[in-house]
């Protein structure tokens, strides 16, 4: 039971985020975007704020327990369909590589090494500011960046499974290159993929919160992490709490999704040997 | 009479190492043909080339009279079927009993599926009960049966078994071997059967190919050769043979302790550094093959 702790920490982390992100909006009296500019800058109520706005407000006087609330819909909207994105590209090339050798091998090996030799936040940075930032425009960005080790990871495994008697035996059971790919190879290296998939997920936030902070992701008055983040820096010395209070949601979600994927593995390996 | 497999002068390396070397081989409709050889003679690459699953550099393998290389997979699958060595990697861990045992039919565009397996589970002796469990919820000899219900259930003509009982516990290997035996009499079977087991392919067999570094060096009726071995090569085999007398220690078949290397293969004779009967001209000539009475062999001292 111990042993599964931190998994059980992680889901829990995991879950309330997923709850604050879907049920939250709504539960919170205060509207994200309602700017109050008589009530700026209120500290959370431990030190000594007002019982209506628990997390404080932020410069423009808006709810920043409403706003934390909201940045974490945008966050793991954020994480999961760029994770999705780049874990359907990564997959798809790292299986074929690693199914089908040779050229189709060296193709992957090739698009692996170009991508690994792009500073990933620099292009982020160049296509948004070149083509304008908004929500889906960073998802896509960072979708199209993040899949290298999604197909590193794939690739090696893929090499592992396909020689393997079962794939041999599908194969010559008449099998279609498809069914041998989807069916034998895919469910025996997904185990591996969901450790990547939770990384990849932590890596977008964190990543989408960099370019926030650099003013290139989500556009304002959207309340990214990474933007309460940026725009609380000026106020930081004083307010110390406007950016601990994203900040240190950011740690925990990222830790929480890193705990879960870590537990999640071990989960999907001991059953596989069950 | 037409051959179920014949084999025609297959060849096959990986860089280097030549596989399999020249191998041709007849195995007649019915007949149970064993391939016997040390590991990494070729005799799991020459299995997996008349299966189809890989492709032979040069030669032609011909199934049931068409050629392998024209069959399209469906096809394929439905004259010839695998049983591999190691029931726990032949088997996909995430599928239940049921699915593997109904790939087959679906690969063929069967879908009505349930009656055909549980029927063929019945007849390897599997309990219906066991047809949603997963590979690792079996025994190796139920796993085993598993495999042999998925390559039967097309009915093929021919089954290829890749050391079926080497990974089996001794108790269980007699189990297999049988169910084999009687399926290949029921369904009139033609098998090949690689086994580096003497005692099992002796029992199984009516035809043995004796493989050394990639060429098959004596081929006879599964008596004659075990009754008159006449390769060097095939002697060295029958004496190395554990015997069940205690006392009489492991036996020496004089081979020496070299390994043979398949990418670096000798002149003349390729068997000649490790041959206990070797003369002048071993390491120069290339045997002939000599052909009598239904038997082949590849030695120049074979001929008197």
């Amino acid at each position: 039971m111990l042993r599964h702790l931190p998994t059980a920490l992680g889901a829990l982390i995991v879950g309330a985020a997923l709850l604050a992100a879907l049920f939250g909006p709504s539960l919170v009296p205060h509207d994200p975007f309602a700017q109050d500019l008589l009530r700026r800058l209120v500290p959370p109520a431990w030190l000594g704020g007002d019982a209506a706005h628990p997390l404080g407000t932020d410069q423009l006087g808006r709810d920043y327990l409403a706003r934390l609330v909201y940045g974490a819909r945008i966050s793991l909207v954020i994480g999961v369909v760029a994770a999705l994105t780049s874990g359907l590209i990564g997959i798809t090339l790292g299986v074929l590589g690693g199914f089908f050798g040779g050229w189709v091998d060296d193709l992957v090996m090739f698009a692996i090494t170009c991508r690994l030799s792009i500073p990933l936040i620099l292009v982020a940075l160049a296509v948004v500011s070149a083509v304008g930032s908004s929500l889906s425009v960073v998802v896509l960005t960072l979708g199209l960046l993040l899949w290298d080790r999604f197909a590193v990871v794939a690739r090696t495994t893929t090499m592992q499974v396909r020689r393997l008697d079962y794939v041999a035996a599908a194969q010559a059971a008449g099998a279609s290159g498809f069914h041998v790919l989807w069916r034998e190879v895919l469910p025996n290296i997904a185990h591996h993929l969901v450790v990547v998939a939770t990384l990849e997920v932590a890596l977008a936030i964190l990543l989408e919160a960099v370019l926030s902070f650099l003013g290139l992701g989500v556009p304002a008055p959207l309340p990214s992490w990474g933007l309460m983040i940026a725009e609380g820096r000026d106020y930081m010395f004083f307010e110390p709490w406007v950016i601990m209070v994203p900040g240190l949601s950011l740690f925990v979600l990222v830790l929480g999704i890193n705990l879960l994927g870590d537990g999640l593995r071990d989960l999907l390996a001991a059953s596989r040997d069950a | 009479m037409m051959s179920a497999i014949e084999v025609r002068d297959v060849f096959r390396s990986f860089g280097r190492v030549r596989a399999v070397d020249g191998v041709s081989l007849r195995v007649p409709s019915g007949g149970v043909m064993g391939i016997v050889g040390e590991s990494g003679c070729g005799k799991s690459t020459l299995a997996r080339i008349i299966l189809g699953l890989l492709p032979a550099s040069s030669g032609d393998v011909l199934v049931e009279g068409q050629s392998l290389a024209g069959l399209d997979r469906r096809a394929r699958a439905r004259l010839i079927q695998p049983v591999f060595q190691d029931p726990y990697s032949s088997l996909n861990p995430r599928h239940r009993v049921r699915d593997i045992v109904a790939l087959p039919l679906r690969a063929q565009g069967i879908w009505d599926v349930e009656t055909p397996v549980l029927d063929m589970l019945a007849r390897v002796g599997l309990d219906s009960t066991l047809a949603d469990r997963l590979p690792a919820q079996l025994s190796g000899g139920q796993r085993q049966r598993v495999a042999i219900a998925r390559a039967l259930i097309l009915r093929p003509r021919i089954v290829v078994c890749d050391e079926p009982t080497s990974a089996l516990d001794v108790s269980v290997q007699a189990q297999i071997l049988n169910l084999l035996a009687e399926l290949r009499r029921e369904m009139g079977l033609t098998l090949v059967f690689i086994s580096h087991n003497l005692a099992v392919v002796e029992h199984i067999a009516t035809e043995v190919a004796v493989m050394y570094l990639g060429r098959i060096v004596e081929q006879a009726p599964v008596e004659a050769l075990f009754a008159d071995p006449r390769h060097p090569y095939t002697r060295a085999l029958l004496a190395s043979v554990l015997t069940p007398e205690p006392g009489l220690g492991i036996p020496d078949a004089g081979l020496g302790d070299g390994t043979p290397d398949p990418a670096n293969i000798p002149s003349g004779c390729r068997f000649h550094p490790r041959c206990p009967s070797v003369t002048a001209g071993c390491d120069t000539a290339d045997p002939a093959k000599i052909r009598a009475k239904g038997r082949l062999v590849e030695c120049l001292l074979a001929a008197d």
